[in-house]
């Protein structure tokens, strides 16, 4: 890889991860905003002194609370939640590529390390998971999924995982001839379980087909997408409103606390599988979705 | 949101019920898993513990880096639920007060009522908010855990709501 396109590549991973974790998309902030005014009015129309009125006041105040602290993270211009995640990187490579995949790697182990350092973003990374668990002191390794593309050029697509949600991820491995309302009610029955551990509201991924790996993976390219932007396929769009809809009867609300709504958005990517089977991946994102994308 | 000074009396703790949307004044000290295990450990080798517990708030978070000049970095709380399975022996220990987000097991609600203690919950996420709340921060032990380790801070105006209360109600059905 040319010096300029490393350096260029290197300093562009490095301000959208550090964007990432001080702002949050614009639709998604919407969506956050225009749950609040839902839970004002839910507030004000409930009877005062009961169950149902302290509990929608609570999640009323999450609300509060998290557009007030994304309004201090960005003039602070700090991590808008300590959990600055487990990097994931999606790299879907173009085939005029000029580089190849280890100066890649190299160049988004440097981008990475550039935010990890000047975002000042917890060192949250242990090396070994089950016997030394050493913090790495650095952030990294990353997860890396390789994939191509058909258009000429690259694009690198990033996530910031925390993990009181990735410890929510949930997969069922249904029948071939299971109905998509049996595939809505399985996404809802692994949201239910996750109930107001990862913090909710939630943005919610789905991936479904594959192996069991790859619809985890497809359940995580799904985050990527902007909310409130529907598959382009139709079937799959009206599989992502219905889900939405159901999602927001799970009765878990911000905080945990319950009320009328739960998702900020929920988005789903499939592929191909195999006779014998239907894997469906869930993949939840609290509400601060920080993703980050590249272009080349 | 009424406020309160820490540490809380047996009477503030009993006056509290879920949903009250409180804010707290003082000392909280700060683990998150590995503290916990690492505390359990102790107990269980009937060793010393690197601060008593008794009266204490514990506040299940692990900080980001800090900012140049400031008192700490981003520091809002992490999953309660992981620490459900040392919490009722920290409690016998003279832990009162626990700090988190999300839903408990039902053995902490009975280690709370047995205790009279509380669990409050904190803002999911909002780290950046906390961080206002927070004016000192001293280390306690296990300083080798990085973000992990147990340390001591000083707050002023910490919003939290009520999850459990000393009557083992909680917000979490």
């Amino acid at each position: 890889m040319e010096k300029k396109l490393y350096n260029e590549l290197v300093s562009s991973i490095s301000i959208e991860l550090i964007k990432a974790s001080t702002h949050l998309e614009d639709s998604l902030v919407n969506a956050i905003k225009e749950m609040k005014s839902v839970f004002e009015r839910a507030v004000a129309e409930s009877d005062k002194e009961t169950r149902e009125h302290h509990r929608t006041e609570a999640s009323l105040l999450v609300l509060t609370m998290i557009l007030k602290n994304l309004k201090l993270a960005a003039e602070k211009q700090i991590p808008m939640c300590q959990d600055t995640g487990m990097l994931v990187a999606f790299a879907d490579i173009g085939p005029d590529a000029p580089f190849r995949l280890e100066e890649l790697e190299k160049v988004i182990t440097e981008g990475a390390a550039l935010a990890f350092d000047k975002g000042h973003f917890r060192h949250s990374i242990v090396t070994d998971p089950l016997f030394k668990r050493e913090n790495t002191q650095s952030n990294l390794p990353f997860v890396f999924h390789v994939a191509t593309q058909q258009q000429k050029g690259l694009s690198l697509h990033f996530l910031l995982k925390g993990f009181g949600s990735e410890n929510c991820s949930a997969m069922r491995m249904l029948n071939p001839t299971a109905t998509p309302s049996a595939v809505i009610d399985a996404v809802c029955e692994m949201v239910k379980t996750a109930g107001g551990k990862p913090c909710p509201p939630i943005v919610v991924g789905v991936g479904i087909g594959g192996t069991a790996d790859m619809s985890a993976v497809l359940a995580k390219r799904a985050l990527l997408r902007e909310v409130g932007v529907h598959h382009a396929d139709s079937e799959y769009c009206e599989l992502e409103k219905d889900l939405l809809v159901k999602l927001q009867t799970t009765d878990i609300g911000p905080g945990g606390f319950g009320g009328p709504l739960t998702a900020l958005g929920v988005s789903v990517e499939y592929m191909a599988t195999h006779i014998a089977g239907l894997p469906v991946s869930v993949a939840i994102s609290c509400w601060a979705d920080r993703k980050a994308h590249v272009y080349l | 949101m009424k406020h309160y000074r820490l540490p809380l009396s047996k009477e503030e703790r009993s006056s509290l019920r879920i949903y009250d949307q409180i804010s707290l004044s003082g000392s909280i000290l700060v683990g998150r898993d590995k503290v916990h295990q690492k505390l359990e450990e102790l107990i269980s080798l009937g060793k010393e513990l690197p601060i008593s517990l008794t009266d204490q708030v514990i506040y299940y978070m692990g900080p980001a880096r800090k900012k140049e000049g400031d008192v700490i970095g981003s520091c809002g709380p992490t999953t309660s639920a992981r620490m459900d399975p040392f919490t009722p022996m920290l409690m016998d220990h003279g832990l009162m007060v626990t700090i988190g987000k999300g839903p408990r097991s039902a053995s902490v609600s009975e280690a709370i009522t047995k205790h009279q203690g509380l669990y409050l919950v904190a803002f999911g996420g909002c780290g950046a908010l906390y961080a206002g709340c927070v004016k000192q921060m001293k280390p306690i032990a296990f300083e080798e855990l990085g973000p992990e380790a147990l340390i001591e801070i000083i707050v002023e105006d910490f919003p939290v709501i009520v999850g459990i209360d000393s009557t083992g109600n909680s917000t979490f059905l």
